[in-house]
């Protein structure tokens, strides 16, 4: 198995591993950020640019150094291979543009944005973005479309990620949307205003690292930080005709008593550990069709886990306990 | 008087016919190659002329033919890059419309070289009379037996089919072209994999520039060490140069390579001299994309040694003080023109051509032409003149395919010779002469 040292950590990982796989097995210290990446998804990644990395080191075999940032989300590990990714100041300056770029024509309007609170790009701009924009142009800008009767799409917010592209690929069997146009005059878009009707549909919101596809059964009911998140499941057997079946395994976002939304549940990385059906998703949402686990793991940074437990130190133990279960490492030393 | 290898024929009436072309000597290349030659020979050939790739990149042909995979019951194919689409570049089109059966020719045998039963010539779109024209040329060699099952009766078999492209700057892209090809949207892939080990339809696949093609022919007849011989070092044989700009005769050069710059813009074979009697201010030396030099830079290296056309003496100095011979788009300035008007109009196009599948390249492009039409307003600052030159650092190299590249470097180099203009029509905005007769010229208008 090839050995792959990042940041001066050695790992050894099966062969096929990408850079950025053998990142996050070492730990979110070392993993780099991901917007377009997405590990259940076939072929995505390599878009968004924030996750390249230096490599100092092709390989044992041939030991020159890579000429250019490669993308680690789409470059597999060689045995010999040395990676710098946090202790590459050339690395981060190049990160903090690519932050710029992808910030340049998104609105800064976080606060009315439905996303804000759970959204990639937020994250990634506290944490590798500048403090002021140098762009004075304007904006591009989007009307609001209805894709079906329960997604809208945003394209303002959009950062042509192509994650939902992949999503409805590859998860349901007939992708109706895909990008228009090209540059950055390009834009997701159904066919001729077609809507995207399929049993999965609603994955294309969870996978979105942003505000452009929303949930229309959400849409504004709620700030997510006042809503409470509880991992629940439920007997389901939808099954698309690619094979995609519903794991029935969700998160119920509660308020009070209410169930506000239902999502997939997400792991350490922000990705979707399951995929969900459009009935678990947006048909149930009485606490009767489901079978409660108990609290979902948050990160102790992350916005969500503010304000809504009274019990915080129990809440601390019960949710570690919770993450041992699931195999969750470090979550609460995720910087 | 140079050697002239692809275009010596260029004037002889009905050259674009069959029948005048074989009269000529034409298609001896592919009778020599299937009947007395291995594929394998032919390769060898090619690798021993040292022939670079013509396209832009400079890749040796030979190497690039080596490694293509031939793995047993999979097709290879040999694609023809004629997405010809950079700014003054206008070679291949010339080849293309007056002697079409040179790229056929040049096709059959490098197909042969590699194995390929299926070839594919990939034209822009904009180049629809061009292709045409090929159409018909292709028509007339599988009538004589040229293409088609059992070829001079071996048991070698190709079709040749035209494709023709969109328009699309970004399908030049080899991996794009392939999926332009492919008849999907034509965004570059991300690499590796590369062309020779999964191409086309996932198949190993070539692909080579017109002019490549177009040369592999007279290396067949001539040897490949006899076509060593010309040109200097590494930098062998002849180059289509597609001439613009502020000279006497604009048009497509054949020149042997070490030929030096100034004569090749000064002599009356070639360039004739600036127009009018002005002076030399820059020359853009291979298509818009490499960076632009100032006149005393182009004649001479920064060690004060006579630049040459090749492809390592225009890049002598590296970045810094050196250009690239890229795709032999020779474009001339002269003493009156805006490089900032220019450095607008070539990141315009960047903008408009950007894929936006990366987000560097395609936010980056745009807020460069924003900054630009700025400046040209007369509304910059110098802070936007260093915010340039930022914006490109950020783009060159975190790009999937090099439009990224090819972006970035206009403006670098503009900045790093000219930023004394850029510097002038900030602090000085009535200096910005003639603004508005170029923005009528481009479809814009004054902000």
């Amino acid at each position: 198995m090839p050995k792959v040292t990042i940041d001066g950590i050695e790992i050894e990982v099966p062969k096929g591993t990408t850079i950025l796989q053998a990142a996050r097995m070492i730990g979110p210290e070392v993993a780099p950020p991901t917007m377009c990446y997405y590990s259940k998804l076939k072929t995505s990644g390599g878009y968004c640019r924030t996750c390249i990395v230096k490599v100092t080191k092709g390989s044992a075999q041939n030991p020159n150094p890579m000429p250019k940032p490669v993308a680690s989300c789409r470059t597999e590990v060689m045995d010999g291979m040395e990676v710098q990714n946090v202790t590459s100041p050339e690395i981060l300056e190049a990160r903090k543009g690519v932050v710029e770029f992808l910030l340049i024509n998104h609105p800064l309007d976080c606060p009315v944005c439905d996303q804000a609170g759970e959204c990639s790009l937020q994250d990634l701009g506290y944490e590798h973005g500048a403090a002021k924009t140098r762009y004075e142009f304007k904006r591009r800008e989007f009307e609001r479309i209805d894709i079906g009767k329960y997604v809208q799409l945003h394209m303002t917010r959009c950062i042509l990620c192509y994650r939902c592209v992949k999503t409805a690929e590859q998860i349901t069997d007939n992708r109706v949307h895909g990008v228009i146009h090209r540059g950055d005059a390009g834009e997701i878009s159904t066919y001729i205003e077609k809507a995207i009707d399929n049993e999965f549909s609603g994955n294309v919101i969870d996978v979105c690292p942003v505000g452009a596809l929303t949930d229309k059964t959400f849409r504004f009911k709620q700030r997510v930080w006042f809503t409470k998140p509880v991992e629940a499941h439920r007997k389901c057997t939808t099954k698309s005709a690619t094979g995609q079946t519903c794991s029935g395994k969700v998160r119920l976002w509660y308020k009070g008593e209410d169930i506000l939304r239902v999502t997939a549940r997400k792991d350490q990385w922000g990705e979707v550990e399951e995929f969900i059906c459009n009935d678990c998703r947006f048909e149930h949402k009485k606490t009767s069709d489901w079978t409660i686990e108990g609290p979902s793991p948050v990160n102790r940074h992350s916005v969500i886990s503010q304000n809504h437990y009274n019990h915080l130190n129990e809440l601390k133990v019960e949710v570690m306990k919770h993450q041992k279960a699931l195999g969750f490492i470090n979550i609460n030393k995720r910087p | 008087m140079g050697k002239k290898l692809l275009i010596h024929n260029d004037r002889v009436p009905g050259i674009h016919t069959l029948d005048v072309y074989r009269a000529h000597g034409g298609y001896a290349s592919v009778e020599k190659a299937l009947k007395s030659m291995t594929p394998d020979q032919v390769t060898e050939e090619v690798k021993k002329s040292g022939l670079r790739g013509r396209g832009g990149a400079g890749f040796p042909t030979g190497m690039k033919w080596s490694f293509l995979a031939k793995p047993e019951g999979v097709p290879r194919y040999l694609v023809c890059n004629a997405d010809e689409s950079e700014p003054g570049t206008f070679k291949d089109r010339y080849l293309m419309e007056k002697i079409p059966h040179a790229l056929i020719e040049g096709m059959i045998t490098s197909s042969y070289a590699l194995g390929a039963n299926q070839s594919y010539i990939y034209i822009r779109g904009e180049y629809f009379y061009v292709a045409r024209i090929l159409e018909t040329a292709i028509a007339e060699a599988y009538a004589a037996g040229w293409l088609g099952k059992n070829i001079l009766g071996t048991n070698y078999s190709l079709e040749l089919s035209v494709q023709v492209g969109g328009g699309a700057y970004i399908c030049g892209e080899e991996t794009a072209l392939l999926e332009s090809l492919e008849g999907k949207r034509g965004n570059p892939r991300i690499k590796p994999p590369f062309p020779a080990v999964a191409g086309l339809w996932g198949c190993p696949t070539v692909v080579n520039n017109v002019e490549t093609i177009a040369a592999v022919c007279p290396i067949v007849m001539m040897g490949g060490e006899e076509y060593a011989k010309i040109g200097v070092g590494k930098s062998t044989g002849t180059k289509l140069i597609s001439a613009s700009g502020h000279i006497n005769k604009p048009g497509v050069y054949e020149i042997e390579l070490g030929l030096p710059v100034e004569e090749f813009i000064y002599s009356e074979e070639y360039c004739g001299g600036i127009r009018n009697g002005k002076k030399m201010k820059a020359v853009v030396a291979g298509g818009s994309s490499v960076p632009i030099l100032p006149t005393e830079l182009i004649l001479k290296t920064a060690k004060g040694e006579p630049r040459l056309m090749t492809y390592e003496s225009l890049a002598d100095g590296g970045f810094q003080t050196g250009t690239m011979l890229g795709s032999g788009g020779f474009i001339v300035m002269d003493e009156d023109t805006s490089i900032v008007k220019n450095l607008f109009t070539f990141t315009r196009f960047y903008h408009h051509e950007s894929c936006g599948q990366c987000s560097p390249c395609r936010e980056g492009t745009g807020w460069m032409e924003k900054i630009l039409k700025k400046i040209l307003d007369g509304k910059g600052t110098l802070a936007d003149v260093d915010l340039l030159w930022d914006i490109q650092s950020k783009i060159e190299g975190k790009t999937i395919c090099p439009l990224g590249e090819a972006a970035a470097w206009p403006v670098a180099a503009a900045l790093r010779h000219f930023k004394h203009e850029f510097e002038a029509y900030v602090k000085n905005p009535s200096s910005i002469k003639d603004v508005k007769h170029y923005y009528r010229l481009n479809n814009l208008v004054e902000a």
